[in-house]
């Protein structure tokens, strides 16, 4: 299950080359630790979302190259990308991003629907996995009927439905209350438990002082600081 | 191939499932499609079924009709002339023809009078048309008088109605006995309306109307295929004028329908850029809009059609027999067959079905080649 992901001389530029034009990456080298916790840190607007898009393969660096176990995937074609994407990686989204009038099943079964596996034997898993986080009851629920607990931890069964490797998160916590918060680093421990490396971004302190952190990575003005 | 059609079956379930959230624009999308669908169809199904019904009836008409000409004016043949006729070669039967019209003051229509050629009327009855009974309220056993030459009451006994499956062109129709027929119309023995000529080989049709024009100078050989593409003329332009007519209305339709299809609301954009980042390519999404707009307008296409079908063989086409039918005086009561025409019906398909599906793919294709990171800013 653990991936190691390596990001060699990594740059990402907005609006490369007109007015406006951003480097939100700026040289990055860095190696992540399969099977860790690991969270990036750093002010708003210091590269870490877009370094986490990058690693996510969301996105393609301006520059540089990135190895998901010594494998270069910055320059794959879009579909082969793609395919990498949804088989290495689950995201849980700050906006959680849930898609309104489906169900929590049909929202956690959709990354699935382009690999068509056999219906019944994802219908189970996605049940499974909506049990374990306690949103058995709510299944059939629309996902706008939701509290922002429901919501995130219905967004990390979707981000576990192909069972991924890598579990990323971008600022898990901003819409959380405390209580909610430690919940979902008690979720974020178990995952570290059954082997997936997990990235987070975060500058909510209840997350990066948390004992289930292996390894804090701060950024600023797209670079890492030592 | 099981893993493509259970990959379809995916985006199909996501895609009538995302089509159900939108109800109100999706609902209203269908039911103007249908209407164009329905209008086009309404005019397509009917023009063809009047000129298949045409073209039936004409299938039993004779290969040529002979005319006699005076002064540029149809005249009585003689009966001399059927002899003449008779040493062509190629020609199997010839045979005089009784018909001509009679104006009713009463229903204020034409009537077609007609001998048939089997003396099947007896003397003193005649059989009538179903759209004429119906205007007279004449039924079998009835006695029915009309002013013939001189004009002198001419009573008749309805023996018959013809059957509606022929109204097209025998709504105006009384076919009456060959004496019955001379006495009304005050025409002499041994005088005929024209002259119906069978080929032996209907190919051969053309040689022998030549062959006619030289043994009987003067006159008018009319073939079977003649009137047949005159038939075919007749309800052709009927047809478009109909169209043209509508055209207008339909081009409304289809700007608002092509609006709707090409332009992706802000919800839409989103969502395609979360289905994105979760693990959709860029093929899942466009495989997806192909489907939202192929179900919408085949519904809109079935939907359409099957409505134009009823209107048209059930309904007698009450809104479009007024400017496509128009026989004569007297409009015939219509029970159309039921006829559809494949390639008519291919080419509306790919006229309604094709160009709307094509148009949704556009914008969706725009919002799918985006980067999925949009969804994380």
């Amino acid at each position: 299950m653990s991936v190691v992901v390596e990001l060699i001389g990594v740059r990402k530029a907005f609006h490369e080359g007109r007015p406006g034009e951003l480097w939100a990456v700026d040289g990055i080298d860095l190696a992540v630790a399969p099977g860790q916790v690991t969270v990036f840190t750093g002010p708003s607007g210091s590269g870490k979302t877009t370094l986490l898009t990058l690693i996510g393969c969301l996105a393609r660096p301006t520059e540089g190259r990135i190895r998901l176990d010594g494998e270069e995937v910055s320059g794959l074609p879009e579909r082969f990308v793609t395919d990498l994407r949804r088989r290495t990686f689950g995201f849980v989204f700050q906006q959680f991003n849930l898609i309104r009038g489906l169900s929590v099943l049909e929202n956690v079964m959709l990354p699935a629907y382009p690999l068509a596996p056999h219906y019944p034997a994802l219908r189970r898993r996605a049940e499974r996995l909506l049990a374990h986080f306690g949103l058995g009851p709510r299944r059939d629920a629309q996902v706008e009927w939701l509290s922002g607990g429901e919501a995130q931890r219905t967004a990390i069964a979707r981000a576990l439905i192909n069972d991924p490797p890598v579990v990323i998160a971008d600022e898990p916590t901003a819409n959380l209350d405390s209580q909610l918060s430690t919940a979902f680093l008690d979720i974020v421990a178990e995952l570290r438990d059954q082997g997936r490396t997990v990235l987070l971004t975060s500058h909510d302190p209840l997350v990066y002082e948390a004992p289930v952190v292996d390894r804090i990575v701060a950024v600023r003005d797209g670079r890492l600081v030592s | 191939m099981r893993h493509w059609i259970a990959r379809q079956r995916y985006l199909i379930d996501y895609t009538v499932a995302a089509m159900a959230r939108r109800k109100a624009r999706n609902l209203g999308l269908l039911l103007v499609y249908a209407l164009v669908v329905f209008v086009l169809a309404s005019v397509l199904l009917y023009g063809h079924a009047l000129r298949r019904e045409a073209a039936l009836l004409l299938a039993e008409a004779p290969e040529v009709v002979v005319q006699r000409l005076l002064a540029g004016r149809h005249e009585l043949v003689d009966v001399n002339d059927l002899e003449r006729l008779r040493g062509i070669r190629g020609v199997r039967r010839v045979e005089g023809r009784l018909w001509g019209y009679h104006y009713d003051p009463i229903a204020s229509a034409n009537y077609t009078f007609m001998v048939p050629p089997e003396g099947t009327v007896a003397p003193g009855t005649i059989h009538v048309g179903a759209a004429l009974a119906r205007t007279r309220g004449a039924e079998v056993g009835d006695v029915l008088a009309f002013r013939g030459v001189d004009d002198r009451l001419f009573p008749f006994q309805v023996a018959a109605v013809l059957s509606p499956d022929s109204a097209i062109v025998s709504a105006d129709l009384v076919l009456l006995g060959e004496s019955d027929y001379r006495a009304f119309f005050g025409i002499a023995p041994g005088r005929f309306t024209d002259i119906a000529l069978t080929v032996a080989n209907p190919r051969e049709a053309r040689t022998v109307a030549e062959k006619v024009l030289r043994a009987l100078p003067g006159s008018r050989p009319i073939l079977r295929e003649e009137m047949r593409r005159t038939y075919a003329a007749l309800f052709d332009w009927r047809e478009g004028m109909v169209l043209v007519l509508l055209s207008g209305s339909m081009l409304a339709f289809a700007i608002l329908a092509w609006d709707k299809a090409a332009g992706l609301s802000a919800d839409e954009r989103r969502e395609i850029g979360i289905l994105k980042a979760i693990g959709w390519d860029t093929g899942d999404v466009l495989g997806m809009k192909l489907w939202e707009g192929a179900l919408l307008s085949l519904l809109a296409f079935l939907l359409g059609f099957a409505l134009a079908y009823a209107h048209v063989f059930l309904l007698g086409a009450a809104l479009l027999a007024p400017a496509m039918q128009g026989w004569a005086v007297l409009y015939p009561g219509f029970a159309l067959i039921p006829a559809i025409d494949g390639l008519q019906l291919a080419t509306l398909f790919f006229l309604t079905v094709v160009p709307y599906t094509s148009a949704t793919l556009v914008p969706a294709w725009r919002a799918a080649i985006t980067d999925p990171d949009q969804v994380m800013r």
